[in-house]
């Protein structure tokens, strides 16, 4: 049988061997944290606290505001610092909540609840909203928007996204491997919202032994089946995800939902998990800190907010002076300039390498190989689209499905002329996202 | 700790590079080169070297008069002497090269913006603009090794050819389009490493026997088939030329596109013209076309147009 996948796609260094055998380790914070407002699509977040309260591990320290927005709460027990604007990795100053860590971890009580069968749907998706789970696999959607779409009945499967195709990640892997069974409950948390739902999880099969352990837990359950897809980049891509796994196509305009289906990442699936049966709100992730530069490459459960330079420091340090840090994988994360940053809900890996290969690499004239072609899993022309880009040609952008593209980077990756075709995609996206919506 | 390197995604990138895919386009084409030096003798050897040395030098120079950056390393001006070499004939005068060298780059490359901007294949430009300056020379296939008409020409004046002679390259004919098996080697190598694949040659070659067996007046005469093949710059043109990068569509469906044009423009020369060869105008028409062919072949996009699952 012809494994399952989507048209186009690359195949880069994986990186992931750095890493993939590191069980993960919870790093306790040493200074400050910090809670950017926003960290997820939507309105940010607003704070519910002032400078000099005392809060409590697990308490909402800024409220959602708005339909799509996201709660945010303090992962350590402590002082609020100060409220105020701080670099996130994006470059950007978002309105912070610093919070002084006391080092005693108090922790509110949680609101345990009930078992699962005696919520209402309503109740189980009011549970995933009120603990801030937002998607943690980089797009940072606010989860119970997704697990609300109009018509619940019209849902097919969700699909719990355990791809991981960004090289060098490797926190979904271990979460799989360490707790399979905790990726299985969240799962069925979400197919209790759908009554004609079929669960999926899928997973790139570089991961064999992902696939072991969670084949063996969801052997005896009808409803739920693991999906082996081929390895290739960007396979986690949600809309290539929902093809490869069930044949279904939607554009940039339309959501899962409009093929029937809900996905969520290994992460965000656990999160909600917590959220319903624990009554635990979102204060840990899973992030991997990996890189040829670093010490001793490690998968750490960090509590969100903590600084950057905290979790290196807890890797052994640089081994070799690094050229570029990246917050996130190589294909879609962002470059950052320094370390001085917090770990956002939405950072899944800190990678930091000796080489750069897009300084090392000056672009040249485009040969129209067509590289870029075969690999955009989005099936459009990329090259022309840099240059429409660069034009300013908005017209021709959009007409030529500029605003289809997911800025995946498979293109600039595969580009022998080394141009960087994303980038200029990508810019001129913005560009016209920010027009539509004047 | 200092400041650390920042750009857009992705932060990493392929291997592969422009000159390193030229390079493989080189190593290509030695087993058809190296065969016409085989089959011609040394003067073969000659004209290559000279064509791509006056290739070089014209970019070289170019650049340094316009004060632009150096773009020789790219590798890109030594396919196009090469390709330009072995299509010439081994009889002609060693200034033939030089001239034609000139007219690729300068004229049909660098004149419209250098690499990746000129609007047909170099090589095959200059053959054609030395093909019309003096038919003469670029027409005469006698030589040491071989005299009297090209099998082409036999052909298509009804006399009978060696078909094996033909695929192996014991053939007059330019230097380096006598032998199939060496192109196919050459070919072999670029499908292998992916800098090509078979939509152009495979749609080129497939429209072209259509062709052929309907309008060659012949019919379905496997010799005669094998014959318009084996013959001419054919298995050149639609595996190292057809294929340019620069010249061809970029889009898949405009490809397949392409290569029935070639077909079709290939037979109608070849069957219907006064001269045996067809191959080279049909690729530099064709490459007019590309822009058009683009225009209409652009692929739907990844969910558009699709319906909303009930």
């Amino acid at each position: 049988m012809a494994r399952l996948t989507f048209k186009g796609g690359i195949h880069p260094y994986d990186g992931k061997a750095l890493s993939k055998d590191k069980p993960i380790r919870e790093v306790l914070p040493k200074g400050d944290l910090v809670y950017p407002v926003s960290q997820h699509i939507g309105a940010p977040a607003t704070p519910i606290v002032a400078k000099g309260d005392r809060v409590l591990r697990g308490q909402m320290i800024a409220e959602a505001s708005g339909f799509v927005s996201a709660p945010i709460y303090s992962s350590v027990s402590g002082t609020v610092k100060c409220i105020e604007p701080r670099r996130v990795v994006t470059g950007d100053l978002i309105n912070s909540i610093v919070i002084e860590n006391d080092g005693l971890y108090e922790e509110v009580e949680y609101d345990a609840g009930k078992d699962l069968d005696d919520y209402s749907k309503e109740e189980i998706i009011e549970r995933v909203k009120k603990a801030g789970v937002v998607g943690m696999g980089g797009a940072g959607f606010p989860t119970f928007i997704k697990l609300s779409p109009k018509d619940p009945d019209a849902i097919d499967y969700c699909i719990v996204n355990c791809a991981e195709c960004e090289p060098y990640l490797t926190s979904d892997y271990r979460r799989m491997i360490e707790e399979p069974e905790k990726v299985v409950e969240g799962l069925r948390v979400m197919l209790r919202l759908f009554d004609n739902a079929h669960g999926i999880l899928a997973v790139e099969d570089n991961k064999p032994e992902a696939i072991r352990k969670l084949k063996a837990i969801v052997k005896s359950d009808p409803l739920i089946s693991v999906k082996a897809l081929k390895t290739k980049y960007p396979q986690g891509a949600e809309r290539q995800l929902i093809y490869a796994t069930t044949g279904r196509s939607i554009n940039s305009k339309m959501l899962p939902a409009d093929a029937g289906c809900v996905v969520d990442n290994v992460d965000t699936v656990v999160a909600i998990r917590a959220a319903v049966l624990e009554g635990k709100p979102l204060m840990e992730r899973i992030v991997t800190v990996t890189g040829d530069a670093v010490a001793d490459p490690r998968n750490f459960k960090v509590h969100i907010g903590t600084n950057y330079s905290e979790l290196i420091e807890e890797a052994g340090g640089f081994k070799t002076e690094p050229v570029k840090i990246v917050s996130g994988g190589p294909m879609m994360g962002f470059g950052i300039f320094d370390l001085d940053l917090p770990t956002t809900k939405t950072a899944s890996a800190l990678l930091a390498l000796t080489k750069d290969d897009v300084s090392e690499m000056e672009p040249t004239a485009c040969i129209n190989c067509g590289r870029c072609v075969e690999a955009c899993p989005g099936n459009v022309v990329p090259k022309f689209l840099a240059e429409f880009a660069e034009n300013g040609d908005e017209e021709a952008f959009i007409k030529n499905n500029g605003m289809e593209c997911c800025e995946c980077g498979c293109c600039s990756f595969i580009c022998p002329a080394k141009r960087p075709l994303t980038q200029a995609i990508k810019s001129m996206r913005k560009i016209c996202l920010a027009k539509k919506k004047k | 700790m200092s400041m650390m390197k920042v750009s857009s995604n992705p932060h990493v990138r392929s291997k592969e590079s422009t000159s390193s895919i030229m390079l493989l386009v080189v190593l290509a084409l030695l087993p058809a080169f190296g065969f016409g030096i085989y089959n011609f003798g040394i003067m073969a050897a000659v004209h290559v070297l000279i064509t791509v040395a006056a290739c070089v030098l014209t970019e070289f120079v170019f650049n340094l008069i316009i004060k632009k950056k150096q773009t020789v390393s790219d590798l890109s001006a030594v396919v196009t002497g090469m390709l330009l070499g072995l299509n010439l004939p081994v009889g002609a005068p060693w200034w033939i090269g030089i001239l034609g060298g000139i007219f690729a780059i300068l004229v049909v490359k660098c004149l419209f913006g250098g690499l990746g901007e000129n609007f047909m294949n170099p090589a095959l430009g200059a053959r054609c603009f030395l093909v019309i300056s003096f038919p003469a020379i670029m027409t005469n296939f006698n030589c040491d090794a071989y005299s009297g008409a090209t099998p082409l020409a036999l052909l298509k004046s009804g006399a009978e050819v060696n078909i094996l002679d033909m695929v192996i390259g014991r053939t007059g004919g330019t230097i380096g389009e006598t032998s199939v098996i060496a192109i196919v080697i050459g070919a072999c190598i670029l499908l292998a490493t992916g800098v090509i694949d078979l939509r152009i040659p495979g749609s080129y070659i497939v429209t072209f026997v259509i062709f052929v067996v309907i309008f060659g007046g012949y019919g379905f005469n496997p010799a005669y088939i094998a014959a318009q093949l084996s013959g001419g710059g054919l298995m050149l043109g639609a595996f190292f030329m057809a294929t340019d990068y620069v010249t061809r569509p970029v889009t898949v469906k405009g490809q397949y596109v392409y290569g029935i044009i070639l077909g079709i423009l290939t037979g109608i020369f070849r069957i219907f013209g006064p001269s045996a060869e067809g191959v080279s105008y049909a690729i530099i028409l064709s490459n007019l076309l590309v822009p058009l062919i683009e225009k209409w072949t652009m692929p739907r996009a990844f969910g558009v147009g699709g319906k909303k699952h009930e």
